[in-house]
């Protein structure tokens, strides 16, 4: 199984590293053509508005909406989460919009707030969690599962074949959201 | 909730790769930047190009300057502070800023120290030449390292001279006992603790990002092939006579390097680059890079 990781800008070598770690192939996703024969992909964490301008004139941005609302599995982590929602409640631009949530871009504040704590996610346990500059869901659809929150607000949630999470599990070494991802992998479209 | 801890501030870090910082001195000119692609802006008061032709004391931007351009962009804001100015650094840091670039750009202000950065909870990126100067800045605390390059130039030649010097340092670490890296750290000016962990790792253990000349989409893929994680473009945007267009055009060329069917199609029209400065035309006192 080789799981891509989208790889325009942003913090792939971690992801990249935790895949290595749970054994896991892993391609780079820069073009459209890297999109065959994955079994899922990560959008990792950096900044949403050049990520979106490095994925659409090369076609990728088109080809992957196509792919994940055929199924692919996806796992996108704070600005990848970003690039998945429906809607963005403070910005005027919608990208994947696959998945149906409605989020706020850099909802915890400017980095100087930016913060590690211990989140209660439902089946996974205590997990370690690093927030930066981080989005906040501030409306889940019907069909969408929320795993866990900080405070409130939904920090990390599914769709169907599409995970998302406002923290960053990349960065702490811990690999149960990862783990959660690839049985999403195995189940298939 | 632990806020500003060095896995927050090197994380943050982490998220710059692959991208582009510009420096932009409007709210006008950091929309662009944003509708470009850019990573994260560096508010100045006047791009380096600028500071080095009117001469006199370069200092932190007005906060004025600052807010007005945080309030334009959702992107991360960065602002320079003078190498060792604790005051401009807690003013910046009360700001609200993103990250501090204790930048060689500006006029220094302490003769003796940089700022001990482990004592902020904002991050800070710092310039270096080679690798003692990499290491010396990562034990004061820098969450990010860049090379100082010869801002102001338009001339890529101190850029990829900072970055072959880092590699090649980088690279004979790998093969030293633990004596020799003693007295390697000795001659370089270098801490052993960051050095080990440097021998370890391969790289820097923070991000390392180009600056200091860049003024082209390929000037930024040559950085890229050398194996930094994005770049800086400071006077090379706004000083060009396109800068909407070469903006887009230097962001295509940091993430695609290594295609150079994209890269020859992203540098067609750009308009002429910004004027450039030969490095030997420039008298050693002004150069910024040995602040």
């Amino acid at each position: 199984m080789t799981v891509g990781v989208l790889a325009v800008q942003g913090d792939v070598r971690e992801h990249v590293r935790t895949l290595e770690r749970l054994g896991v192939a892993t391609r780079l996703v820069r073009r459209p053509e890297h999109l065959a024969g994955i079994a899922g992909i990560i959008l990792p964490g950096g900044e949403s508005t050049a990520m979106w301008r490095l994925m659409v004139p090369t076609g990728l941005a088109e080809a992957l909406q196509q792919e994940l609302w055929a199924g692919l599995p996806a796992l996108g982590t704070c600005a990848g989460m970003i690039l998945l929602a429906r809607e963005i409640t403070n910005w005027p631009e919608r990208y994947l919009g696959v998945l149906d949530v409605a989020v706020e871009r850099n909802a915890t504040g400017r980095q100087v707030d930016s913060f590690e704590a211990t989140l209660s996610a439902d089946g996974l346990g205590e997990i370690p969690a690093v927030f930066i500059r981080a989005p906040l869901v501030r409306r889940t659809g019907p069909r969408v599962e929320v795993l866990a929150r900080w405070g409130e607000a939904p920090v990390l949630v599914r769709e169907g074949n599409v995970l998302g999470a406002s923290f960053h599990p990349e960065l702490t070494g811990d690999l149960r959201v990862h783990t959660l991802f690839l049985e999403m992998c195995k189940e298939g479209r | 909730m632990d806020k500003g801890t060095y896995r927050v501030k090197t994380g943050f870090a982490e998220m710059f790769k692959g991208g582009v910082i510009m420096d932009v001195t409007t709210a006008e000119q950091a929309r662009i930047a944003e509708e470009a692609g850019a990573v994260a802006v560096m508010a100045l008061e006047r791009v380096p190009a600028d500071i080095r032709a009117q001469g006199g004391v370069a200092r932190m931007a007005d906060p004025q300057k600052i807010r007005e351009i945080q309030e334009a962009v959702s992107i991360p804001v960065m602002a320079k502070v003078r190498i060792g100015h604790i005051a401009e650094a807690r003013i910046l840091e009360a700001l609200g800023v993103d990250f501090i670039d204790e930048s060689e750009v500006l006029t220094p202000a302490d003769p003796f120290h940089h700022i001990d950065k482990w004592a902020f909870k904002v991050p800070f990126v710092c310039g270096c030449r080679d690798l003692g100067e990499a290491s010396r800045r990562i034990a004061e605390g820098a969450a990010m390292i860049r090379t100082k390059g010869e801002a102001g130039t338009g001339n890529v030649i101190e850029a990829v001279r900072h970055m072959r010097l880092l590699n090649e340092q980088i690279r004979r670490l790998q093969g030293m006992s633990r004596a020799e890296l003693v007295s390697y750290g000795k001659e370089i000016g270098a801490p052993v603790e960051v050095l080990e962990l440097i021998q370890e790792q391969g790289r820097l253990p923070v991000v390392n990002f180009a600056a200091g000349g860049i003024a082209t989409p390929a000037d930024a893929a040559l950085m890229r092939m050398l194996g930094c994680d994005g770049v800086f473009v400071g006077s090379g945007i706004f000083k060009s006579a396109d800068p909407e267009k070469r903006a887009r055009a230097i962001v295509q060329a940091c993430t695609h390097y290594d295609d150079p069917v994209l890269l020859a199609e992203v540098s067609t029209g750009l308009g002429e680059a910004m004027p450039g400065l030969a490095i030997e035309a420039i008298p050693q006192a002004e150069l910024m890079q040995h602040r």
